[in-house]
Protein backbone atom coordinates (compact mmCIF):
# COMPACT_ATOMS: atom_id res chain seq x y z
CA UNK A 1 0.00 0.00 0.00
CA UNK A 2 1.52 3.26 -0.95
CA UNK A 3 1.01 6.64 1.48
CA UNK A 4 -0.50 9.60 0.26
CA UNK A 5 2.33 12.06 0.12
CA UNK A 6 2.70 14.38 3.90
CA UNK A 7 1.39 18.02 1.87
CA UNK A 8 -2.35 17.16 0.77
CA UNK A 9 -2.35 14.81 4.53
CA UNK A 10 -4.72 17.15 6.43
CA UNK A 11 -6.67 15.93 10.18
CA UNK A 12 -9.57 14.32 8.36
CA UNK A 13 -11.84 13.98 11.10
CA UNK A 14 -14.26 17.56 10.36
CA UNK A 15 -13.76 16.57 6.14
CA UNK A 16 -16.65 15.33 4.57
CA UNK A 17 -17.46 14.77 1.07
CA UNK A 18 -20.47 17.10 -0.22
CA UNK A 19 -21.06 18.71 -3.50
CA UNK A 20 -20.73 22.05 -3.84
CA UNK A 21 -24.32 22.85 -3.93
CA UNK A 22 -24.89 21.35 -0.55
CA UNK A 23 -21.51 22.92 0.87
CA UNK A 24 -23.31 26.80 -0.03
CA UNK A 25 -26.54 26.13 1.48
CA UNK A 26 -24.40 24.82 5.06
CA UNK A 27 -22.59 28.41 4.55
CA UNK A 28 -25.91 29.98 4.04
CA UNK A 29 -27.52 28.59 7.24
CA UNK A 30 -24.59 29.34 9.43
CA UNK A 31 -24.05 32.55 8.34
CA UNK A 32 -28.49 32.43 10.13
CA UNK A 33 -29.98 32.18 6.49
CA UNK A 34 -33.66 31.80 8.09
CA UNK A 35 -35.66 32.32 4.69
CA UNK A 36 -35.17 30.68 1.72
CA UNK A 37 -37.29 30.47 -1.25
CA UNK A 38 -36.41 28.95 -4.83
CA UNK A 39 -37.61 26.65 -7.58
CA UNK A 40 -35.90 24.14 -9.19
CA UNK A 41 -33.82 24.05 -11.57
CA UNK A 42 -30.60 21.96 -12.63
CA UNK A 43 -27.58 22.26 -12.27
CA UNK A 44 -28.94 23.56 -9.08
CA UNK A 45 -31.35 21.14 -7.62
CA UNK A 46 -29.19 19.43 -4.86
CA UNK A 47 -28.59 23.21 -2.93
CA UNK A 48 -32.92 23.72 -3.21
CA UNK A 49 -33.22 19.85 -1.69
CA UNK A 50 -30.53 20.64 1.20
CA UNK A 51 -32.70 23.90 2.18
CA UNK A 52 -35.90 22.04 2.35
CA UNK A 53 -33.59 19.66 4.60
CA UNK A 54 -32.06 22.43 6.53
CA UNK A 55 -34.42 24.85 7.09
CA UNK A 56 -36.77 22.75 8.96
CA UNK A 57 -33.63 22.02 11.63
CA UNK A 58 -32.79 25.34 12.42
CA UNK A 59 -36.27 26.38 12.50
CA UNK A 60 -36.41 28.68 9.33
CA UNK A 61 -39.20 29.04 5.88
CA UNK A 62 -38.43 26.73 3.08
CA UNK A 63 -40.69 27.87 0.27
CA UNK A 64 -40.34 25.79 -3.27
CA UNK A 65 -42.12 28.74 -5.29
CA UNK A 66 -44.44 28.88 -7.79
CA UNK A 67 -41.59 30.43 -10.61
CA UNK A 68 -38.04 32.54 -9.76
CA UNK A 69 -40.05 35.65 -10.05
CA UNK A 70 -42.20 34.36 -6.97
CA UNK A 71 -39.05 33.46 -5.46
CA UNK A 72 -37.24 36.51 -5.44
CA UNK A 73 -40.18 38.54 -4.34
CA UNK A 74 -40.78 36.40 -1.43
CA UNK A 75 -36.79 37.41 -0.70
CA UNK A 76 -37.65 40.62 -0.82
CA UNK A 77 -40.48 40.21 1.95
CA UNK A 78 -38.26 38.50 4.24
CA UNK A 79 -35.14 40.61 3.65
CA UNK A 80 -37.33 43.86 4.01
CA UNK A 81 -38.50 42.64 7.52
CA UNK A 82 -35.15 42.01 8.81
CA UNK A 83 -34.13 38.58 7.80
CA UNK A 84 -31.29 36.82 6.12
CA UNK A 85 -32.69 35.51 3.10
CA UNK A 86 -31.91 33.49 0.13
CA UNK A 87 -32.59 32.18 -3.36
CA UNK A 88 -30.80 30.57 -5.85
CA UNK A 89 -31.50 29.18 -10.17
CA UNK A 90 -29.39 28.86 -12.79
CA UNK A 91 -28.94 30.97 -15.85
CA UNK A 92 -32.54 30.66 -17.09
CA UNK A 93 -34.10 31.34 -13.19
CA UNK A 94 -31.39 34.02 -13.10
CA UNK A 95 -32.92 36.08 -15.77
CA UNK A 96 -36.37 35.84 -14.50
CA UNK A 97 -35.12 37.26 -11.31
CA UNK A 98 -33.65 40.47 -12.57
CA UNK A 99 -36.81 42.57 -12.36
CA UNK A 100 -36.29 41.70 -8.20
CA UNK A 101 -32.66 42.38 -7.60
CA UNK A 102 -33.37 45.74 -9.61
CA UNK A 103 -35.85 46.50 -6.80
CA UNK A 104 -33.55 45.04 -4.05
CA UNK A 105 -30.59 47.65 -5.36
CA UNK A 106 -33.50 50.44 -5.51
CA UNK A 107 -34.51 49.46 -1.82
CA UNK A 108 -31.03 48.80 -0.37
CA UNK A 109 -32.26 45.60 0.85
CA UNK A 110 -29.85 42.85 1.43
CA UNK A 111 -30.36 39.35 0.02
CA UNK A 112 -27.69 36.34 -0.99
CA UNK A 113 -28.75 35.02 -4.66
CA UNK A 114 -26.99 32.13 -6.13
CA UNK A 115 -26.38 31.48 -9.51
CA UNK A 116 -25.06 28.14 -10.53
CA UNK A 117 -24.43 29.19 -14.18
CA UNK A 118 -25.41 26.83 -17.04
CA UNK A 119 -24.81 27.18 -21.27
CA UNK A 120 -27.01 29.84 -22.65
CA UNK A 121 -28.33 31.61 -24.29
CA UNK A 122 -32.52 30.71 -24.01
CA UNK A 123 -33.08 27.41 -21.99
CA UNK A 124 -29.63 26.62 -23.85
CA UNK A 125 -28.49 23.04 -21.63
CA UNK A 126 -27.48 22.20 -18.43
CA UNK A 127 -23.93 21.91 -18.90
CA UNK A 128 -21.86 24.12 -16.67
CA UNK A 129 -20.80 27.42 -18.15
CA UNK A 130 -19.19 30.93 -17.36
CA UNK A 131 -21.91 33.07 -19.55
CA UNK A 132 -23.61 34.62 -17.18
CA UNK A 133 -20.37 37.05 -16.26
CA UNK A 134 -21.70 40.25 -18.10
CA UNK A 135 -25.33 39.74 -15.85
CA UNK A 136 -23.66 39.52 -12.75
CA UNK A 137 -21.15 42.24 -12.97
CA UNK A 138 -22.44 44.67 -15.28
CA UNK A 139 -26.13 45.05 -14.02
CA UNK A 140 -28.69 42.29 -15.30
CA UNK A 141 -31.52 44.14 -14.11
CA UNK A 142 -32.69 48.57 -14.91
CA UNK A 143 -30.68 51.36 -13.35
CA UNK A 144 -27.42 52.25 -11.95
CA UNK A 145 -26.71 49.53 -9.27
CA UNK A 146 -24.11 46.77 -8.67
CA UNK A 147 -24.01 43.90 -6.48
CA UNK A 148 -20.91 42.38 -4.78
CA UNK A 149 -20.06 39.30 -7.16
CA UNK A 150 -17.96 36.36 -5.80
CA UNK A 151 -16.88 33.38 -7.71
CA UNK A 152 -15.57 30.23 -5.78
CA UNK A 153 -13.46 27.80 -7.23
CA UNK A 154 -13.86 24.81 -5.05
CA UNK A 155 -16.30 23.21 -2.89
CA UNK A 156 -14.99 24.83 0.53
CA UNK A 157 -15.21 28.42 -1.30
CA UNK A 158 -18.85 27.66 -2.29
CA UNK A 159 -19.45 27.64 1.69
CA UNK A 160 -16.90 29.94 2.86
CA UNK A 161 -17.63 32.74 0.20
CA UNK A 162 -21.54 32.60 0.52
CA UNK A 163 -21.20 32.62 4.42
CA UNK A 164 -19.09 35.68 3.98
CA UNK A 165 -21.86 37.30 1.63
CA UNK A 166 -24.37 37.83 4.22
CA UNK A 167 -22.69 39.83 5.99
CA UNK A 168 -21.45 41.62 3.02
CA UNK A 169 -25.09 42.17 1.97
CA UNK A 170 -25.62 43.42 5.19
CA UNK A 171 -22.53 45.89 5.63
CA UNK A 172 -23.54 47.88 2.14
CA UNK A 173 -27.38 46.67 2.60
CA UNK A 174 -27.58 45.36 -1.37
CA UNK A 175 -28.40 42.34 -3.15
CA UNK A 176 -24.86 40.46 -3.85
CA UNK A 177 -24.18 37.27 -5.45
CA UNK A 178 -22.22 33.77 -5.42
CA UNK A 179 -21.42 32.88 -9.03
CA UNK A 180 -20.52 29.44 -9.67
CA UNK A 181 -21.35 26.87 -12.75
CA UNK A 182 -22.84 23.28 -12.66
CA UNK A 183 -19.10 21.73 -12.01
CA UNK A 184 -18.83 23.62 -9.11
CA UNK A 185 -22.51 22.90 -7.90
CA UNK A 186 -22.68 19.22 -9.04
CA UNK A 187 -19.23 17.91 -8.16
CA UNK A 188 -17.99 16.64 -4.49
CA UNK A 189 -15.03 17.75 -2.43
CA UNK A 190 -13.65 17.15 0.70
CA UNK A 191 -14.96 20.17 2.91
CA UNK A 192 -14.57 21.36 6.35
CA UNK A 193 -17.95 22.05 7.57
CA UNK A 194 -17.94 22.81 11.11
CA UNK A 195 -15.77 26.23 11.64
CA UNK A 196 -17.79 27.82 13.52
CA UNK A 197 -16.22 31.14 15.76
CA UNK A 198 -17.15 33.64 18.16
CA UNK A 199 -18.35 35.66 15.01
CA UNK A 200 -20.93 32.89 14.11
CA UNK A 201 -22.58 33.24 17.22
CA UNK A 202 -23.06 37.10 17.32
CA UNK A 203 -24.45 36.28 13.49
CA UNK A 204 -27.48 34.01 15.19
CA UNK A 205 -28.17 36.59 17.94
CA UNK A 206 -28.98 39.44 14.76
CA UNK A 207 -31.06 36.99 13.24
CA UNK A 208 -33.66 34.96 15.70
CA UNK A 209 -35.77 32.62 14.38
CA UNK A 210 -38.20 34.87 15.53
CA UNK A 211 -38.55 36.96 12.93
CA UNK A 212 -39.89 39.59 14.04
CA UNK A 213 -37.01 39.98 16.16
CA UNK A 214 -33.68 42.02 14.55
CA UNK A 215 -31.18 44.40 15.51
CA UNK A 216 -31.95 45.59 11.72
CA UNK A 217 -33.62 49.54 12.33
CA UNK A 218 -34.23 50.51 9.07
CA UNK A 219 -36.18 46.63 9.21
CA UNK A 220 -40.08 46.89 8.37
CA UNK A 221 -40.80 45.27 12.00
CA UNK A 222 -44.15 46.97 13.07
CA UNK A 223 -43.58 50.38 14.18
CA UNK A 224 -45.63 50.55 17.02
CA UNK A 225 -43.90 52.71 19.79
CA UNK A 226 -41.28 54.32 16.80
CA UNK A 227 -41.42 56.43 13.77
CA UNK A 228 -42.19 54.20 10.54
CA UNK A 229 -39.17 53.23 8.55
CA UNK A 230 -40.55 53.63 4.46
CA UNK A 231 -38.66 51.79 2.07
CA UNK A 232 -39.47 52.02 -1.42
CA UNK A 233 -37.89 52.22 -4.87
CA UNK A 234 -40.23 54.96 -6.72
CA UNK A 235 -38.32 58.29 -6.28
CA UNK A 236 -40.83 61.03 -8.34
CA UNK A 237 -40.26 64.04 -6.63
CA UNK A 238 -37.62 66.41 -8.75
CA UNK A 239 -34.02 65.66 -7.84
CA UNK A 240 -35.12 62.87 -5.49
CA UNK A 241 -33.83 60.13 -7.51
CA UNK A 242 -30.63 61.58 -8.54
CA UNK A 243 -30.02 62.33 -5.27
CA UNK A 244 -30.27 58.32 -4.32
CA UNK A 245 -28.67 57.39 -6.99
CA UNK A 246 -25.41 59.87 -6.09
CA UNK A 247 -26.05 57.98 -2.19
CA UNK A 248 -25.76 54.73 -4.04
CA UNK A 249 -22.59 55.45 -6.09
CA UNK A 250 -20.99 56.82 -2.96
CA UNK A 251 -21.54 53.02 -1.69
CA UNK A 252 -19.88 51.67 -4.64
CA UNK A 253 -17.14 53.71 -3.76
CA UNK A 254 -16.49 52.51 -0.45
CA UNK A 255 -17.33 48.64 -2.08
CA UNK A 256 -14.70 48.76 -4.46
CA UNK A 257 -12.18 50.56 -2.26
CA UNK A 258 -12.51 47.70 0.31
CA UNK A 259 -14.28 44.25 -1.24
CA UNK A 260 -11.90 43.57 -4.30
CA UNK A 261 -10.51 40.28 -3.48
CA UNK A 262 -7.85 38.31 -5.90
CA UNK A 263 -5.55 35.86 -5.68
CA UNK A 264 -2.15 35.20 -7.62
CA UNK A 265 -0.42 32.28 -8.74
CA UNK A 266 3.31 31.68 -9.68
CA UNK A 267 3.18 35.42 -10.86
CA UNK A 268 6.54 36.15 -9.88
CA UNK A 269 8.68 37.30 -12.87
CA UNK A 270 5.98 35.71 -15.28
CA UNK A 271 5.93 36.69 -19.00
CA UNK A 272 2.24 35.13 -20.14
CA UNK A 273 -0.68 35.67 -17.03
CA UNK A 274 -3.44 33.32 -17.46
CA UNK A 275 -6.92 35.13 -15.92
CA UNK A 276 -9.22 32.82 -14.82
CA UNK A 277 -12.08 31.98 -12.74
CA UNK A 278 -14.42 30.20 -10.91
CA UNK A 279 -13.92 26.64 -12.16
CA UNK A 280 -11.47 27.97 -15.39
CA UNK A 281 -9.03 28.96 -12.73
CA UNK A 282 -8.20 25.81 -11.37
CA UNK A 283 -7.43 24.58 -14.60
CA UNK A 284 -5.88 27.54 -15.11
CA UNK A 285 -3.40 26.68 -12.55
CA UNK A 286 -2.67 23.34 -13.25
CA UNK A 287 -1.54 24.70 -16.73
CA UNK A 288 0.56 27.26 -14.93
CA UNK A 289 2.81 24.63 -13.42
CA UNK A 290 2.78 22.55 -16.33
CA UNK A 291 4.02 25.23 -18.60
CA UNK A 292 6.54 26.60 -15.54
CA UNK A 293 7.14 22.76 -16.29
CA UNK A 294 8.15 23.26 -19.67
CA UNK A 295 10.31 26.30 -18.73
CA UNK A 296 8.17 29.19 -19.70
CA UNK A 297 7.64 31.69 -17.18
CA UNK A 298 4.00 31.25 -16.41
CA UNK A 299 1.59 32.78 -13.94
CA UNK A 300 -2.66 32.88 -12.58
CA UNK A 301 -4.63 35.54 -12.06
CA UNK A 302 -7.74 35.04 -10.54
CA UNK A 303 -9.97 37.44 -9.48
CA UNK A 304 -12.34 36.29 -6.62
CA UNK A 305 -14.87 39.21 -6.64
CA UNK A 306 -15.81 39.95 -10.23
CA UNK A 307 -17.11 43.25 -8.97
CA UNK A 308 -15.42 45.31 -8.26
CA UNK A 309 -13.26 43.86 -10.36
CA UNK A 310 -9.64 43.96 -9.38
CA UNK A 311 -8.29 46.17 -12.15
CA UNK A 312 -5.35 47.72 -10.63
CA UNK A 313 -3.80 44.30 -9.05
CA UNK A 314 -4.08 43.11 -12.63
CA UNK A 315 -2.40 46.28 -13.99
CA UNK A 316 0.55 45.69 -11.35
CA UNK A 317 1.12 42.61 -12.76
CA UNK A 318 1.75 44.09 -16.38
CA UNK A 319 5.75 45.12 -16.81
CA UNK A 320 5.03 46.02 -20.54
CA UNK A 321 5.93 43.63 -22.58
CA UNK A 322 3.61 40.70 -20.32
CA UNK A 323 0.87 38.82 -22.24
CA UNK A 324 -2.00 37.90 -20.22
CA UNK A 325 -4.54 34.74 -21.57
CA UNK A 326 -8.11 35.11 -20.34
CA UNK A 327 -9.30 32.08 -20.16
CA UNK A 328 -13.32 31.23 -19.52
CA UNK A 329 -16.51 29.15 -20.13
CA UNK A 330 -17.49 31.65 -22.14
CA UNK A 331 -17.29 33.67 -25.90
CA UNK A 332 -14.90 36.23 -24.16
CA UNK A 333 -17.07 38.42 -21.32
CA UNK A 334 -14.59 38.97 -18.69
CA UNK A 335 -12.15 39.41 -21.35
CA UNK A 336 -13.47 43.13 -21.62
CA UNK A 337 -12.46 43.72 -17.62
CA UNK A 338 -9.09 42.31 -18.22
CA UNK A 339 -8.43 44.70 -21.40
CA UNK A 340 -10.11 47.69 -19.49
CA UNK A 341 -7.05 46.66 -16.42
CA UNK A 342 -4.36 46.20 -19.14
CA UNK A 343 -5.59 49.04 -21.93
CA UNK A 344 -3.33 47.68 -24.40
CA UNK A 345 -5.38 44.95 -26.17
CA UNK A 346 -2.46 43.46 -28.49
CA UNK A 347 -0.90 41.61 -25.48
CA UNK A 348 -4.59 40.36 -24.08
CA UNK A 349 -5.70 36.87 -25.79
CA UNK A 350 -8.18 34.56 -25.49
CA UNK A 351 -9.30 31.24 -25.14
CA UNK A 352 -12.74 29.94 -24.46
CA UNK A 353 -15.52 26.98 -24.18
CA UNK A 354 -19.06 27.48 -24.63
CA UNK A 355 -22.11 25.56 -24.60
CA UNK A 356 -20.86 23.32 -21.44
CA UNK A 357 -17.40 22.81 -23.03
CA UNK A 358 -14.67 23.13 -20.38
CA UNK A 359 -11.29 24.56 -21.18
CA UNK A 360 -8.50 21.60 -21.08
CA UNK A 361 -5.11 21.70 -19.61
CA UNK A 362 -3.83 20.81 -23.22
CA UNK A 363 -5.62 23.38 -24.50
CA UNK A 364 -4.61 26.25 -22.64
CA UNK A 365 -1.07 25.27 -22.68
CA UNK A 366 -0.96 25.32 -26.21
CA UNK A 367 -2.59 28.31 -26.87
CA UNK A 368 -0.03 29.85 -23.85
CA UNK A 369 2.74 28.92 -26.00
CA UNK A 370 1.55 30.00 -29.07
CA UNK A 371 1.17 33.57 -28.07
CA UNK A 372 4.12 33.79 -25.76
CA UNK A 373 6.25 33.06 -29.27
CA UNK B 1 10.69 8.59 -5.15
CA UNK B 2 7.46 7.55 -5.77
CA UNK B 3 5.45 7.75 -8.73
CA UNK B 4 2.68 10.91 -7.62
CA UNK B 5 -0.94 9.68 -7.85
CA UNK B 6 -3.12 10.74 -10.30
CA UNK B 7 -6.03 8.15 -10.74
CA UNK B 8 -8.80 9.00 -12.77
CA UNK B 9 -12.16 6.61 -12.84
CA UNK B 10 -14.85 6.35 -14.64
CA UNK B 11 -17.72 4.57 -13.62
CA UNK B 12 -20.28 3.89 -15.92
CA UNK B 13 -23.52 2.14 -16.70
CA UNK B 14 -27.15 2.04 -16.43
CA UNK B 15 -29.25 4.28 -14.28
CA UNK B 16 -30.05 2.23 -11.06
CA UNK B 17 -26.81 0.22 -11.06
CA UNK B 18 -25.45 2.08 -8.58
CA UNK B 19 -23.20 3.99 -10.32
CA UNK B 20 -23.24 7.24 -8.83
CA UNK B 21 -23.09 5.40 -5.72
CA UNK B 22 -19.78 3.57 -6.63
CA UNK B 23 -17.74 6.79 -7.61
CA UNK B 24 -19.00 8.58 -4.09
CA UNK B 25 -17.61 5.21 -1.86
CA UNK B 26 -14.29 5.31 -3.86
CA UNK B 27 -13.59 9.09 -3.50
CA UNK B 28 -15.10 8.70 0.49
CA UNK B 29 -12.11 6.02 0.69
CA UNK B 30 -9.59 7.79 -1.32
CA UNK B 31 -10.40 10.79 0.90
CA UNK B 32 -9.71 8.61 4.22
CA UNK B 33 -6.60 7.98 2.77
CA UNK B 34 -5.44 11.31 2.74
CA UNK B 35 -5.55 12.33 -1.12
CA UNK B 36 -7.20 14.71 -2.92
CA UNK B 37 -10.06 13.75 -4.16
CA UNK B 38 -13.52 14.92 -6.62
CA UNK B 39 -16.26 13.33 -8.11
CA UNK B 40 -18.60 14.60 -10.75
CA UNK B 41 -21.65 13.13 -11.39
CA UNK B 42 -23.01 12.92 -15.23
CA UNK B 43 -25.91 15.16 -16.13
CA UNK B 44 -28.50 14.65 -18.35
CA UNK B 45 -32.01 13.71 -17.79
CA UNK B 46 -30.93 9.92 -16.40
CA UNK B 47 -32.97 7.27 -14.97
CA UNK B 48 -33.21 4.42 -14.43
CA UNK B 49 -32.70 2.61 -17.14
CA UNK B 50 -30.93 5.52 -19.42
CA UNK B 51 -26.96 5.62 -18.98
CA UNK B 52 -25.45 7.18 -16.33
CA UNK B 53 -21.58 7.72 -15.14
CA UNK B 54 -19.85 9.32 -12.72
CA UNK B 55 -15.98 10.57 -12.66
CA UNK B 56 -13.31 10.18 -9.25
CA UNK B 57 -10.57 11.40 -9.28
CA UNK B 58 -7.87 10.61 -6.25
CA UNK B 59 -4.42 12.14 -6.58
CA UNK B 60 -1.91 13.19 -4.35
CA UNK B 61 -1.78 17.04 -6.22
CA UNK B 62 -4.98 19.69 -5.66
CA UNK B 63 -7.59 18.18 -8.59
CA UNK B 64 -7.67 20.84 -11.38
CA UNK B 65 -11.04 20.10 -13.58
CA UNK B 66 -13.16 17.40 -12.05
CA UNK B 67 -13.92 16.15 -15.35
CA UNK B 68 -12.04 13.09 -17.17
CA UNK B 69 -11.08 12.87 -20.43
CA UNK B 70 -8.64 10.13 -20.62
CA UNK B 71 -9.29 7.98 -17.90
CA UNK B 72 -6.53 5.96 -16.09
CA UNK B 73 -9.74 3.13 -14.93
CA UNK B 74 -12.96 2.72 -16.13
CA UNK B 75 -15.48 0.19 -14.84
CA UNK B 76 -17.91 -0.80 -16.94
CA UNK B 77 -21.08 -1.91 -15.99
CA UNK B 78 -23.13 -2.15 -19.40
CA UNK B 79 -22.87 -2.52 -23.24
CA UNK B 80 -22.75 1.31 -24.14
CA UNK B 81 -20.29 2.39 -21.60
CA UNK B 82 -17.99 -0.01 -23.07
CA UNK B 83 -17.92 1.90 -26.20
CA UNK B 84 -18.27 5.47 -25.01
CA UNK B 85 -15.56 5.06 -23.04
CA UNK B 86 -12.83 2.48 -22.91
CA UNK B 87 -11.35 3.72 -26.11
CA UNK B 88 -10.33 6.73 -24.22
CA UNK B 89 -8.57 4.71 -21.53
CA UNK B 90 -4.76 5.56 -20.73
CA UNK B 91 -1.38 3.02 -21.58
CA UNK B 92 -1.49 0.43 -19.06
CA UNK B 93 -5.11 1.58 -18.08
CA UNK B 94 -7.25 -0.60 -16.09
CA UNK B 95 -10.40 -2.24 -17.78
CA UNK B 96 -13.16 -3.54 -15.09
CA UNK B 97 -16.07 -5.17 -16.76
CA UNK B 98 -19.18 -6.77 -16.21
CA UNK B 99 -19.48 -9.67 -18.29
CA UNK B 100 -22.86 -10.50 -17.35
CA UNK B 101 -24.21 -7.53 -19.61
CA UNK B 102 -21.28 -7.19 -22.28
CA UNK B 103 -20.65 -9.95 -24.52
CA UNK B 104 -17.54 -8.71 -26.87
CA UNK B 105 -14.84 -6.95 -25.49
CA UNK B 106 -12.29 -5.10 -27.81
CA UNK B 107 -9.11 -5.81 -26.89
CA UNK B 108 -6.72 -3.11 -26.63
CA UNK B 109 -2.97 -3.04 -26.11
CA UNK B 110 -1.44 -2.30 -23.12
CA UNK B 111 -4.60 -2.14 -20.91
CA UNK B 112 -4.89 -4.37 -18.42
CA UNK B 113 -8.69 -5.79 -18.92
CA UNK B 114 -10.43 -7.57 -15.47
CA UNK B 115 -13.45 -9.07 -16.97
CA UNK B 116 -16.23 -11.05 -14.59
CA UNK B 117 -20.11 -11.58 -14.42
CA UNK B 118 -20.50 -8.74 -11.84
CA UNK B 119 -24.73 -8.90 -12.04
CA UNK B 120 -24.40 -12.89 -11.94
CA UNK B 121 -22.07 -12.98 -9.05
CA UNK B 122 -24.80 -10.03 -7.16
CA UNK B 123 -27.83 -11.82 -8.36
CA UNK B 124 -25.93 -15.51 -6.91
CA UNK B 125 -25.23 -13.57 -3.56
CA UNK B 126 -29.31 -12.97 -3.21
CA UNK B 127 -29.30 -9.11 -4.74
CA UNK B 128 -28.68 -8.17 -8.16
CA UNK B 129 -28.26 -4.39 -7.16
CA UNK B 130 -25.12 -4.95 -5.35
CA UNK B 131 -23.01 -5.93 -8.78
CA UNK B 132 -21.67 -2.22 -8.62
CA UNK B 133 -19.94 -3.47 -4.80
CA UNK B 134 -18.20 -6.33 -6.09
CA UNK B 135 -17.11 -3.97 -9.11
CA UNK B 136 -15.57 -1.80 -5.63
CA UNK B 137 -13.95 -4.62 -4.33
CA UNK B 138 -12.15 -6.01 -7.52
CA UNK B 139 -10.73 -1.91 -8.08
CA UNK B 140 -10.13 -1.73 -4.49
CA UNK B 141 -7.47 -5.24 -4.90
CA UNK B 142 -6.26 -4.07 -8.16
CA UNK B 143 -5.18 -1.16 -7.49
CA UNK B 144 -4.25 -0.78 -3.63
CA UNK B 145 -4.82 2.94 -3.48
CA UNK B 146 -6.66 2.74 0.05
CA UNK B 147 -7.04 -0.64 2.29
CA UNK B 148 -10.54 -2.73 2.14
CA UNK B 149 -10.87 -1.17 5.30
CA UNK B 150 -11.51 1.96 4.05
CA UNK B 151 -13.72 0.63 1.44
CA UNK B 152 -16.09 -1.28 4.06
CA UNK B 153 -16.38 1.48 7.16
CA UNK B 154 -17.21 4.22 4.59
CA UNK B 155 -19.51 2.42 3.70
CA UNK B 156 -21.68 2.90 6.56
CA UNK B 157 -21.64 6.54 5.67
CA UNK B 158 -22.69 6.31 2.66
CA UNK B 159 -25.08 3.94 2.72
CA UNK B 160 -28.06 4.97 5.07
CA UNK B 161 -29.35 1.41 4.93
CA UNK B 162 -30.62 -1.41 7.65
CA UNK B 163 -27.66 -3.48 8.95
CA UNK B 164 -28.16 -6.54 6.67
CA UNK B 165 -28.30 -4.40 3.81
CA UNK B 166 -24.47 -3.27 4.47
CA UNK B 167 -23.67 -6.60 5.56
CA UNK B 168 -24.96 -7.93 2.54
CA UNK B 169 -23.15 -5.05 0.94
CA UNK B 170 -19.74 -5.80 2.19
CA UNK B 171 -19.87 -9.34 1.75
CA UNK B 172 -20.29 -8.21 -2.09
CA UNK B 173 -16.98 -5.56 -1.83
CA UNK B 174 -15.18 -8.90 -0.06
CA UNK B 175 -16.32 -11.02 -2.98
CA UNK B 176 -14.55 -8.75 -5.59
CA UNK B 177 -11.98 -8.50 -3.55
CA UNK B 178 -10.95 -11.75 -3.49
CA UNK B 179 -12.12 -12.25 -7.36
CA UNK B 180 -8.67 -10.30 -8.03
CA UNK B 181 -5.36 -12.49 -7.67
Amino acid sequence: MRKAKGRVRRPDGKRILITGNEACGEGAVQAGLRFYAGYPITPQNELTAYMSRRMLDVGGTFIQAESELAAISMVFGATVAGVRAMTSSSSPGISLKQEGISYLAACELPAVIVNIMRGGPGLGNIAPSQSDYFQATKGGGHGDYHMVVLAPASCQEMLDFTRELFDIADRYRGPVMVLGDGILGQMMEPVIVDRRSSIDVRRESQTTNDKRQTTKSWALTGCKGRKPNVIKSLRLKEGELEAFNEKLEKKYDLIRKREIRFEKYRTEGAKIIIVAYGTSSRIGRASVDRLRKYGIKAGLFRPISLWPFPYEALKKLDKGNTKFLTVEMSAGQMLEDVRLAIEDKSRVHFYGRTGGGIPSEEAIVREAISYKL
Amino acid sequence: MKKTLNEQIICAGFGGQGIMLMGKLLAEAGMREGYCVSWLPSYGAEVRGGTAHSMVHISDNAIASPTISLPTTCIVMNKPSLAKFTGKLRKRGLLIVNTSMVDRIPQKAGVKTLKFPLTDLAADMGNVKTANMIAVGVFTKAKKIFPLKNVLEELEKVLRLDESLIALNKKAIKLGYSLVN
